[in-house]
C-alpha cells in the first residue's frame, strides 16, 4: 500500500521517488514518442493489463448474471458455468463474480478521483510554492509537512468511522486530501528547476500573470512528469482504499474489493478453502496496481532518452 | 614526447543508426603545446575530447590511433585504459562544479581517490596544498564540503585534482563556459600556469569561444561536423584564417567599440549537417560561399608551415579586416 | 543545526495539536451520541432508570459540558494519560487496553520496518550491479510493492496455515499455553508472530527494493560517479560513494513510508487475528467503540511523532550538509 510510492520518480529532489524520475522532459516530438511508446515492453504490458482490467471492469457488470449483493445461489459454491456464477457463491450464496466486477469498477472509480484530486492538490500546493517563493513558499511547505506526517490512514480511519453511510465518492474525497503532500513536494521542486529558466523570466517580462505562466509555460514542459505523478497516486488510491475497505470502512450498500477480502476472512474463508472469495479481488489490485507501476516505468523510458535500451 | 592522434573515428550509437561524430581526425600536439579545440555545437570537439580519456556509454571506437609519448592508447579497452587515466592522461570536466561528491569532504574525497590510483602519501599531500595554494585556495578548503564553495572555487579544486598526478595530456572541456568573464580570465591563466611550471606537457582545451582561445592557446584547431577544418597558430588562425568555415566564424565575431550602424553582424546561414547521414564529399559545402562542384569530393587535409587546412578553394594568404582581437593582443 | 531541529519540533507540535483537536472533534461533528449507543448496549427496561443512567453517563464522559470546555478536559486528561473508557470492554479503560496491544503491534512493526529497510536496500543495490540479479529483483519488487498487505497476509495464512500446517493460523501465542516468561511461551510468540511479521517484510522490503535500485542507478549517472570514472578510479569506490548518497533519501523516504506501513500492520493483525493495535481498532470500529478508536489514534500519531524525530536525527547524522546549515530548498 502507498500513500508515498516507493517506486522509479526521481528527480533533484529530497524524496527517492522523486530522485528516479529524472527532470523536466525535453518536449520530444509526439511521433518520437510514440514510436519509442510501442517499442517499449514494460510500457506496453503494463498498459495491456491496464486497459484489459478497464474493459473487464466496463463491460463486467453487464455479463453479470445476478446482482453483486443478491442471494440465492448455492452456498460457498465453487466457481461453476452453471447459472452464471463463473466465480462461485459466497458463504451466503451471493455471486462471487458479480462482486468481482462490481468491485473493479469501483476501484477504477477510486483511483481516477482520489488520485486525481490528489494530484490536484499537489499541483495547486506545489506549483503555487516552486514558483512563488518566500513566504507563500514558507507556509505552504509547513502545510505539506503538517499533512505529510500525520499518519493519514489513521486520520481516514477516525475519520471514515464516524460516518454512518459512506459513499464511494466520500471515499475518494478523503483520500484525495490525504494524499496529495509527496506530489506537492516533488512538483514544487520541479517548478524552482524551471521556475530560474529564461523562457520563465520571458513570460514574467511580458506581463503574463503568475497562474497564466504556471500553466502556459512550466506545466507543459512537465507533462510528462505529472502524468506519470498522477499514474502512481491512482495506484496509490486504489491500494489505501482497498485497506480502509478492509478494515470495514468501505462504501455502504455496496461491495468493493477490499470487502470481499474483509467479508472472507471474517466467514473463516480460507478455513473453509473458498478460495474463489479470497483470492480474485487481491490477485486484480495486485496486477492493476502493478501494471500501472511498471507502465511507469515504461514511460520514463520513453520521456527520458538516457534509459532507453540501446 | 607528445600527442599524435591519427585517424580518429568514434561515434555514437542510436536507434536510428550511427552518429558520425567523430569522422577521421588527426593532429599532433607537442610538449609544452596549449591546442585550442573550436568549432559549434555538435563538430565533435567534445566527443574527441571525451574519446582521448573515457569513451561513456554511447560511443563507440570505430578506427584511428592515439599514441601519447610513444606509446598506444587503448582508448576502445575501459580497463585497459585505467592504467593510464589520471597519470598520462586527465581531463577537467564540463560539469566541473558538480563533479565533487556532495558528502564528502574534499580532501578525503582526494585522499580516497589517491588511495585507490596508489599514489597517496605524505609527498602527494604537500604537493596537494601547495598547488592549492597556486590558485588561490589555503589548505582549510580540504575540510569543507563542495555545497561550502563557490562555483569558481569548485572549478579551481577540479583543475588542481585533475593535473595532480601531473599527466602528459591535460583535457579541458568547456571548462569557462559556465562563468563569468573574470573568472574565465583567472581560469585561463591557471591554464597557461600549470603549463608553464610543467604541471602537464601538452593541454588541449575545447570550447566554443575562440576569444578565450586566443588569450590561451598557442594553436587552435578548427573542427566542423566532425571533420578537421583548419588548424594553424592561435594568432593566424585569427588575423588570417584561411578556410571559409574559419573566416565567417572569426567575421561573425563582435568588435569592440564598433557600432551596429557601421558594421552588422552576421551568423553564418544554415546548420550543421545531420552526422547520421552526412553528405559526401566537404561536409561545409552547403554553408560555403566559395563551394564548386570539386567540392563534391572530400578535400584532403594539406599541412604546410605549421598550418593545415582541408578546403579545395583555400584562399591565399590574404590579411582579413584587422579584428579588435588581434588589437587587444 | 539548531534551527533545522527548532523548526521540526515547530511542525511536529503543530502536527500533534492539530491531530488531537482533529481527533477530538469528530465524534461532536458527527451525527449520532455514543452515550446512546452504550444504553443501546445495555438495554434498561425502566424508563426513569435510563433517564438516571443516560445524565450519569453524560457526566462521566463529560458531555454535559459547553464544548470549550469538553476540548480543555481532553487535553488535561491526555495529560494524565487517561484516555477514557472503552465501551464495548466496558469498564477496561483504553489505556490498558491500548498498554496490553501495543506490545504486539510494535512487535511486528519494527522489526519489519528495520530489516525490510536494510534488507530492501542491500538487495537493491547489488540489483543495481548485475544485470541478471537485476531481472529478478526488478519484476519482483513491482509484484511486491503492488500487493495489498492484507491480500499477502491471506495467502501466506491460507497456505502455510490452513492448508500446510507450518504455522499456526492466528492469535498471539497457543491459547492453551501457560503465559510467563518461559521458553515454552516465548517460543510460542514466536512461531505465532512469524507470519504476520513476514507478511509486512515481503511486501516492505519489494518497495525499498526497487527505490534502492532506482536511487544508485540515479547516483551512478550524476557527475562525481563520471568525473572519478574519467579519472580511473575503481568501480567500487564509486559504488561506495553512490551507495551512500542513495541512502539518504531512503531515510527520509523511511519517514514517509510509516503511514502506510501501519495500515499495512494493521490489517495484517486482522487476518490474523494478532492481538495488537490493528485487531482493537478493527473490533472498535465494527462495535461502535469511538473512545478506543480515539485513544489508538492517538497513541498512533504519538508514536509516529516519536519516528518521524528520530529519523530526523538520523538524517542529521548521517547527511554532512544538514550539519553545516546549508540545505537547500523547505528540507524534510
Amino acid at each position: 500500500m502507498s500513500s508515498a510510492p516507493p517506486t522509479a520518480l526521481a528527480a533533484p529532489a529530497d524524496t527517492p521517488q522523486l530522485k528516479a524520475l529524472g527532470g523536466p522532459k525535453p518536449m520530444s516530438s509526439l511521433r518520437e514518442a510514440v514510436h519509442f511508446a510501442l517499442g517499449n515492453r514494460k510500457l506496453v504490458f503494463g498498459i495491456s493489463v491496464t486497459v484489459a482490467m478497464l474493459l473487464f471492469a466496463i463491460v463486467g457488470p453487464l455479463l453479470a448474471s445476478h446482482a453483486p449483493l443478491a442471494y440465492g445461489g448455492d452456498l460457498a459454491a465453487a466457481p461453476t458455468t452453471h447459472d452464471g456464477y463463473w466465480f462461485g457463491t459466497t458463504l451466503q450464496g451471493q455471486d462471487v463474480f458479480s462482486q468481482f466486477v462490481n468491485g473493479l469498477r469501483l476501484a477504477f472509480i477510486v483511483g481516477a478521483l482520489g488520485g486525481g484530486i490528489a494530484a490536484g492538490i499537489g499541483m495547486l500546493v506545489g506549483f503555487t510554492a516552486g514558483y512563488r517563493g518566500g513566504v507563500v513558499d514558507e507556509v505552504l511547505n509547513m502545510l505539506t509537512n503538517v499533512v505529510l506526517v500525520i499518519p493519514t490512514f489513521a486520520l481516514l480511519l477516525v475519520i471514515a468511522s464516524y460516518l454512518r453511510v459512506r459513499g464511494i465518492m466520500t471515499e475518494s474525497v478523503f483520500i484525495g486530501f490525504t494524499s496529495w503532500p509527496w506530489a506537492a513536494r516533488a512538483l514544487r521542486a520541479q517548478t524552482f528547476s524551471l521556475v530560474s529558466r529564461d523562457f520563465v523570466d520571458l513570460a514574467r517580462l511580458s506581463g503574463r500573470s503568475s497562474w497564466k505562466i504556471i500553466f502556459r509555460e512550466i506545466a507543459p514542459n512537465m507533462s510528462s512528469y505529472l502524468f506519470m505523478m498522477f499514474i502512481l497516486l491512482f495506484g496509490g488510491a486504489i491500494l489505501i482504499a482497498a485497506t480502509l475497505d478492509f478494515i470495514g470502512l468501505g462504501p455502504s450498500n455496496t461491495i468493493s474489493l477490499g470487502m470481499m477480502m474483509q467479508l472472507s476472512v471474517q466467514n473463516a474463508a480460507l478455513q473453509l478453502h473458498l478460495w474463489w472469495w479470497f483470492l480474485p479481488p487481491g490477485l486484480a489490485i495486485m496486477a492493476i496496481v502493478g501494471s500501472l507501476y511498471v507502465m511507469n516505468v515504461g514511460l520514463d523510458e520513453v520521456f527520458n532518452p538516457k534509459l532507453r535500451e540501446m | 614526447m607528445s600527442l599524435h592522434v591519427e585517424d580518429l573515428r568514434v561515434y555514437y550509437r542510436t536507434l536510428a543508426g550511427d552518429v558520425k561524430a567523430l569522422d577521421g581526425v588527426s593532429f599532433d600536439v607537442a610538449d609544452g603545446e596549449i591546442m585550442g579545440l573550436a568549432g559549434e555545437s555538435g563538430c565533435g570537439k567534445s566527443t574527441l575530447g571525451k574519446g582521448l580519456i573515457r569513451l561513456d556509454g554511447r560511443m563507440r571506437y570505430v578506427g584511428g590511433h592515439v599514441v601519447l609519448d610513444g606509446e598506444e592508447l587503448p582508448i576502445w579497452d575501459d580497463a585497459a585504459m585505467n592504467d593510464f587515466r589520471f597519470r598520462h592522461v586527465s581531463i577537467v570536466p564540463q560539469y566541473a562544479m558538480s563533479a565533487l561528491n556532495p558528502t564528502r569532504k574534499i580532501g578525503r574525497m582526494i585522499h580516497e581517490l589517491l588511495r585507490t590510483r596508489g599514489a597517496s602519501g605524505n609527498g602527494v599531500q604537500q604537493e596537494l596544498e601547495r598547488r592549492l595554494e597556486l590558485v588561490g585556495l589555503g589548505p582549510d578548503v580540504l575540510g569543507l564540503y563542495p555545497i561550502e564553495l563557490s562555483g569558481g572555487m569548485k572549478q579551481r579544486v577540479v583543475m588542481v585534482i585533475s593535473t595532480l598526478l601531473d599527466p602528459s595530456l591535460l583535457i579541458a572541456d568547456e571548462i569557462t563556459s559556465a562563468l563569468d568573464v573574470s573568472t574565465q580570465k583567472a581560469v585561463a591563466q591557471t591554464l597557461v600556469e600549470f603549463r608553464d611550471r610543467g604541471f602537464v606537457k601538452s593541454t588541449i582545451v575545447i570550447t566554443h569561444d575562440i576569444a578565450v582561445l586566443f588569450q590561451v592557446a598557442d594553436t587552435i584547431l578548427v573542427m566542423y561536423a566532425g571533420k578537421l577544418a583548419e588548424k594553424a597558430p592561435a594568432e593566424e588562425i585569427v588575423s588570417s584564417p584561411r578556410h571559409p568555415y574559419t573566416r565567417l566564424l572569426i567575421s561573425s565575431l563582435p568588435e569592440v567599440g564598433v557600432r551596429h550602424a557601421e558594421q552588422e553582424l552576421h551568423g553564418i546561414p544554415g546548420r550543421p549537417p545531420s552526422l547520421l547521414d552526412p553528405p559526401t564529399g566537404c561536409r561545409f559545402r552547403d554553408r560555403c560561399p566559395l563551394a564548386t562542384d570539386r567540392c563534391l569530393q572530400e578535400p584532403p587535409w594539406v599541412e604546410e608551415d605549421g598550418r593545415g587546412i582541408a578546403c579545395w578553394e583555400a584562399a591565399p594568404v590574404a590579411p582579413a579586416a584587422p579584428s579588435v582581437l588581434v588589437e587587444a593582443r | 543545526m539548531l534551527r533545522y531541529f527548532l523548526r521540526k519540533l515547530f511542525v511536529y507540535g503543530l502536527t500533534f495539536v492539530l491531530a488531537v483537536t482533529i481527533d477530538w472533534s469528530i465524534p461532536h461533528l458527527m451525527p449520532g451520541n455514543p452515550v446512546l449507543t452504550l444504553m443501546g448496549r445495555i438495554q434498561i427496561q425502566d424508563p426513569k432508570v435510563a433517564q438516571q443512567l443516560y445524565a450519569h453517563y453524560m457526566r462521566a464522559f463529560n458531555l454535559d459540558l459547553p464544548l470549550w470546555k469538553q476540548y480543555w478536559y481532553f487535553w488535561v486528561s491526555l495529560f494524565h494519560g487517561d484516555l477514557g473508557t472503552s465501551i464495548l470492554q466496558f469498564p477496561s479503560s483504553v489505556t490498558s487496553i491500548i498498554v496490553h496491544a501495543a506490545p504486539y503491534t510494535l512487535g511486528l512493526l519494527i522489526p519489519a520496518i528495520l530489516l525490510s529497510w536494510y534488507a530492501g536496500n542491500k538487495v537493491g543495490a547489488l540489483a543495481a550491479r548485475r544485470k541478471v540479479l537485476d531481472n529478478t529483483v526488478l519484476p519482483l519488487g513491482y509484484a511486491l510493492t503492488a500487493t495489498p498487505y492484507m491480500w499477502l497476509a491471506i495467502i501466506l495464512s491460507w497456505t502455510l496455515a490452513v492448508i500446510w500446517h507450518v504455522f499456526p493460523v492466528g492469535y498471539g501465542y497457543d491459547p492453551t499455553a501457560t503465559r510467563g516468561f518461559t521458553w515454552a511461551f516465548i517460543g510460542s510468540l514466536a512461531y505465532h508472530w512469524f507470519l504476520p511479521f513476514m507478511s509486512l517484510f515481503l511486501v516492505s522490503f519489494g518497495g525499498w527494493a526497487i527505490g534502492m535500485r532506482n536511487m544508485i542507478i540515479y547516483e551512478l549517472e550524476s557527475d562525481y560517479a563520471h568525473y572519478l570514472g574519467a579519472l580511473g578510479a575503481p568501480q567500487r569506490l564509486i559504488r561506495k560513494y553512490a551507495f551512500r548518497n542513495a541512502m539518504l533519501p531512503q531515510i527520509t523516504g523511511l519517514a514517509l513510508s510509516l503511514g502506510t506501513i501501519l495500515g499495512g500492520a494493521l490489517v495484517t493483525e486482522i487476518v490474523f487475528s494478532y492481538p495488537g493495535l490493528g485487531y482493537q481498532i478493527y473490533r472498535a470500529i465494527t462495535n461502535e467503540d469511538y473512545f478506543v478508536i480515539q485513544g489508538i489514534f492517538l497513541f498512533i500519531i504519538i508514536g509516529v511523532l516519536v519516528a518521524n524525530f528520530l529519523i530526523d536525527i538520523a538524517y542529521l547524522i548521517v547527511d554532512p550538509r544538514t550539519r553545516t546549515g546549508m540545505m537547500a530548498g523547505g528540507g524534510s
